[in-house]
């Protein structure tokens, strides 16, 4: 297990250091969110109606931006064949390191849901549960993107496809969070009903960035 | 390449050769008999079939709607098979198999999209909605879309055919969605109305034109994979000798 932690400190420590740790992406977020009023017009009402949505879509882009460098840059190291051969197994390292682009990416994003909550005008009541949806959520996207960046490792280009491969994939967790969230600020369906469906698929994703991922590093070499 | 590498590339044309022989000689009836069944089904849907007594001669899209449908799904499901047979057994037909039904299988959900579209608009008053079994199959689509993708972007075909597999697989959980959606959603889009536990819900003057149309195009798919497979083990063929002959310029030509 100590090898796990030290592959997710590791990842923390590049992180910091090359790509300027959570802020970049949270910065990303904030661009995102900042250019929807002007796309659809300074309009609180419409803002606050479809501000869970504008969150999550802004979720979705941040984390699969990042993506394409999740092993490529490994590989391009020689640390991914350091992986392979190592005694932790294949899967706990891709958890490891979807751990790390997770508390990188999606943590960040959900605990300031409070500040861009206030951009797109989102009711008080709204808040928490909204930020708790990404809180359960994002796992699950970031795992979900993991398959795709071990499929796409090896390419010297594949940002674009990892998007084009991963993005109709995160479809689910899009739908029930944003239900979730929108149940929150009133409607027919209770909160947790969704939120527990959400729950249910990020679970189902980490396992599956395990074995697929581990499976698609294993193919890639 | 290597001495183990020569004698693997070989080994692996081996089981492809008696398959090129076998299909070489089924293809042309395959080919003759999906034309023979779909031209049959087209006339029955033209011109046997009773216009529909709300939806009138609309209702006649049906026919191409439904089966690109269930191909759609159904060739979905058969490259997830040959995924399995990639991923578990390595074996190089599996991989060609895989890579032959993509496309059809993206062609036949555009037909069924289109279809749809056609059709909604008519009935529905729409082009589209974002219905759950039309945005389930809009999804369908996109998956497609991106295992073709995947596949133009590795050069070398056995890691592809490993690549894809594995995309393949974790896609298929839009299968049962896609299937499941109007059962699940109450939507716009009318739940199943032919394979039902208490039969078909269709009068047989539209049933048997429809199942003709479906065995029609499923023959059309499955001819189109033949030779999609054999197109596909050629070109492997080509690409092994060409390797080889770069690397022994001496020994002569192909």
């Amino acid at each position: 297990m100590s090898a796990f932690a030290a592959l997710v400190r590791r990842d923390l420590v590049l992180a910091a250091r090359i790509g300027g740790g959570g802020y970049l992406s949270l910065l990303f977020f904030m661009v995102v969110v900042a250019l929807v009023p002007f796309a659809l017009g300074p309009d609180l009402n419409l803002l606050s109606r479809i501000g869970p949505a504008i969150l999550w879509l802004a979720a979705v882009m941040a984390t699969l931006i990042g993506l394409d460098r999740l092993f490529q840059a490994d590989e391009e190291d020689g640390s991914l064949d350091v992986m392979l051969g190592a005694s932790l197994p294949l899967e706990l390292a891709i958890l490891a390191k979807v751990l790390a682009h997770w508390l990188t990416t999606g943590l960040p994003l959900a605990l300031c849901v409070p500040l861009f909550g206030l951009l797109v005008a989102l009711p008080a009541e709204a808040m928490a549960p909204t930020a708790l949806t990404l809180l359960i959520g994002t796992p699950g996207l970031t795992a979900i993107g993991a398959v795709g960046a071990a499929l796409t490792a090896t390419m010297r280009r594949g940002g674009l496809i990892l998007a084009v491969i991963v993005a109709p994939l995160m479809v689910p967790s899009l739908i029930f969070g944003v239900s979730a969230a929108n149940a929150a600020m009133g409607g027919t369906v209770p909160f947790t009903t969704p939120l527990a469906i959400l729950g249910a698929i990020s679970l189902v994703a980490l396992v599956t960035a395990a074995l697929a991922g581990a499976a698609a590093l294993r193919g890639g070499e | 390449m290597t001495a183990t590498g020569l004698a693997a590339s070989f080994w692996n044309l081996a089981n492809p050769t008696r398959f090129l022989a076998l299909s070489g000689r089924v293809l042309p009836w395959l080919a003759g008999l999906a034309a023979l069944v779909t031209a049959a089904g087209l006339y029955m849907a033209f011109f046997t079939a009773p216009p529909d007594y709300q939806q009138g001669d609309t209702v006649r899209i049906m026919f191409v709607h439904v089966p690109s449908a269930w191909l759609a799904l159904f060739l979905y499901a058969m490259m997830s098979l040959s995924a399995l047979g990639t991923l578990v057994w390595r074996h190089p037909l599996a991989d060609v198999s895989q890579k032959a039904a993509a496309p059809i299988g993206a062609a036949f959900t555009l037909l069924c999209l289109i279809t749809g579209a056609l059709w909604g608009k008519p009935m529905w008053g729409t082009y589209w909605v974002w219905d759950a079994r039309l945005t389930s199959v809009f999804v369908l689509f996109l998956i497609y879309c991106g295992i073709l993708a995947l596949w133009r972007s590795i050069d070398d075909p056995g890691r592809a055919a490993r690549a894809v597999a594995i995309l393949t697989l974790v896609g298929f959980v839009n299968i049962p969605i896609v299937k499941f959606s109007v059962d699940w959603w109450n939507t716009l889009h009318q739940p199943a109305s032919v394979f039902r536990l208490d039969g078909p819900a269709i009068h047989p003057t539209i049933l048997v034109p429809l199942l003709v149309m479906a065995v029609g195009l499923s023959l059309v798919a499955i001819a189109l994979h033949l030779s999609g497979m054999r197109t596909e083990i050629l070109n492997r063929r080509v690409r092994t000798l060409t390797i080889l002959q770069a690397d022994h310029p001496s020994e002569g030509g192909i």
